[in-house]
């Protein structure tokens, strides 16, 4: 179980710290936030590899930040582990319920059904003044297990936090993955037919993926609400998600840690892209996906193992 | 004694086209019967009816006496009746191995899958005598979409048999196979099967490898049940003879097979 994968990642844990203590406090914060959202990335891996891509993975995100949201303002929960349970719990909820419907599509209805779903989320969250419409509101200051950090070191807390959660997600995942219903995914993509004549529902082994997906996504959220301090409706906005689906093909699903190095890739690239040219951020970004659909089909990660490969020849 | 599968009235209508007509059939335990039929007497309509991928118009399908009309092709596949396509069915962008893999982990149940590591030296053993087991050893590590035909059709047959089924049905288990090789990879097959005491229906038109496999035969006809009996009588039939040997004769002159 503890293969060369999870050291693989464990090294790359690492890194992660000792890059995020030592960066000035504007990049740790981005590599929170690209860390967070590689989990939401990493939830559309495990559809991907089952054949299946989301445009509405905002909605199970959007589901975290503001179950994480509202649990400081309406109950005053600030117990970052606490709204992480009731982040994962929202969203694997609402999911549950969604998935009787979700697990019957396959292909563009799927994509586009996951959409409308976060569409609805958005719309509700724009006409709901005591949530702040658009404008969203305020997260509390989270507090760790009793512990209420400074000012100064509540940074570092959400980082090494953010940090170690990835890492443990990334590593049941590739666990998951690993495990014959993980591997169900691959058959659902080739065959459904052959699974189904093999006495397993593909529609239930999709609706397991769903909420492991929205669950990731969950966490995602929550952990960007805390480390922004607010949520608005923009998170559950198609644009968020299209996003999400954007930095999936550029990651490539070769490795649990693919999401993720996608993410600080995308999150470097896009800081850059504004502050040194503004207005062709858009261009940049297709010009960039535009490369990797025609050389990297198979995401950036596939350059790395592919370069890997051709050492140990 | 009470027979282990039973079409009664069995009918399949695709708007005007009538696919199966009133089919009455029952099997022993452990029989081994071959179907024949010209194409589109409705064989495969037959076999898709009872595994449950399509529901009939009317009529009902038994199994140990217990109706299973209508239950859809994974409740079919839990109760013990498995099959094999026409065209076989497989991942075809993975290895032979980890097809069986595949079949192997998941005989059980889903949720218990997630503690189950697809490759362990423990499954890739079991794995490995299956695929020995079917022959098929030498392309083990070759992805399933670039099989030979008839190594496919063994492979479908294969991940079919993992879960130990009572009843299999097969359909055309050798098209695909050349001529000369047919009776060879027919005869491994059968072995296999009847070592693992399964009853089997095996769609074929092959009339040699009927009668040399087949302990019980049934002719289909334009839907309809044409006869059923032993092998011998059966194929020396006047109308299966008229209607099905003869079109099959027909066909394989003309270089279809
Ligand atoms: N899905 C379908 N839709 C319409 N007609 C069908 C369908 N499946 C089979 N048929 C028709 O039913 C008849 C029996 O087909 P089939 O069972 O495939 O025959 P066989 O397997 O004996 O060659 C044929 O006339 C065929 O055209
Ligand atoms: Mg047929």
């Amino acid at each position: 179980m503890i293969d060369r994968t999870v050291w693989g990642l464990f090294a790359a844990l690492l890194v992660v710290l000792g890059a995020g203590f030592i960066a000035a406090d504007w990049a740790q914060f981005l590599l929170v936030l690209a860390l967070a959202k590689g989990m939401v990335v990493l939830g559309l891996l495990v559809l991907m590899r089952a054949g299946l891509v989301s445009f509405g993975q905002g909605l199970w995100y959007g589901l975290g930040c503001y179950a994480a949201g509202m649990a400081g303002n309406f109950l005053g929960v600030t117990d970052a582990f606490l709204l992480l349970a009731l982040g994962i719990a929202a969203s694997t909820t609402v999911a549950f319920i969604l998935g009787f419907l979700l697990s019957r599509y396959r292909e563009i209805f799927f994509a586009l059904l996951n959409m409308a779903f976060s569409m609805i989320l958005f719309g509700v969250l724009v006409k709901t003044s005591v949530l702040g419409s658009t404008d969203g509101f305020n997260v509390l200051t989270p507090t760790f297990l009793g512990y209420a950090p400074s000012e100064a070191a509540l940074g570092d807390t959400v980082f090494l936090l953010t940090a170690v959660i990835s890492f443990v997600v990334a590593v049941l995942i590739h666990w998951y993955l690993g495990s014959t219903m993980g591997f169900i995914g691959e058959a659902i993509r080739e065959n459904e037919l052959r699974v189904e004549y093999l006495g397993v529902s593909a529609r239930r082994a999709v609706h397991i993926k769903l909420m492991i997906a929205a669950a990731l996504s969950g966490i995602g959220g929550v952990l960007t609400a805390i480390a922004v301090g607010h949520v608005d409706p923009e998170m559950t906005y198609w644009t968020t998600s299209g996003e999400f689906v954007f930095v999936a093909i550029l990651s490539g699903t070769g490795s649990v840690a693919a999401p993720f190095m996608g993410s600080i890739i995308f999150e470097v690239l896009r800081t850059y892209a504004y502050e040194y040219s503004p207005y062709t951020w858009q261009m940049l970004m297709g010009a960039v996906m535009l490369l990797v659909i025609i050389f990297l089909p198979g995401g950036l990660w596939s350059a790395l193992s592919r370069s890997r490969k051709g050492e140990g020849k | 004694m009470t027979p282990v599968l039973e079409a009664r009235g069995l009918t399949k209508t695709f708007g005007a086209v009538t696919a199966a007509d009133d089919i009455h059939v029952a099997v022993a335990d452990g029989e081994i019967v071959g179907i024949i039929g010209a194409n589109g007497a409705g064989k495969t309509t037959f076999v898709n009816m009872v595994t449950g991928y399509l529901k009939p118009s009317a009529g009902q399908i038994l199994y140990r006496g217990t109706d299973i009309t209508g239950r859809d092709s994974r409740e079919i596949t839990k109760l013990g009746i498995h099959r094999s396509f026409q065209i076989a069915q497989v991942f075809p962008d993975i290895t032979v191995l980890d097809n069986v893999l595949v079949a192997l982990g998941v005989a059980g149940d889903l949720p218990r899958t997630i503690f189950k590591p697809l490759r362990s030296p423990k499954t890739e053993a079991a794995a490995d005598e299956i695929i020995a087991r079917y022959g098929i050893g030498e392309y083990r590590n070759v992805k399933a979409g670039l099989l030979p035909q008839g190594v496919r059709k063994l492979l479908d047959i294969a991940m079919a048999m993992v879960g130990d089924p009572k009843i299999i049905l097969l359909d055309e288990p050798t098209s695909g196979v050349s001529a000369d090789e047919k009776l060879e990879a027919m005869r491994g097959l059968l072995k296999v099967l009847k070592d693992d005491k399964v009853t089997v229906l095996f769609v074929e038109h092959d009339m040699e490898i009927v009668g040399e496999f087949a302990q019980r035969v049934i002719a289909f006809y334009d839907g309809r049940i044409l006869a059923d009996g032993k092998p011998d009588e059966v194929l020396s039939d006047s109308s299966v003879r008229e209607f099905v040997i003869g079109p099959e004769l027909h066909r394989r002159s003309a270089g279809k097979d």
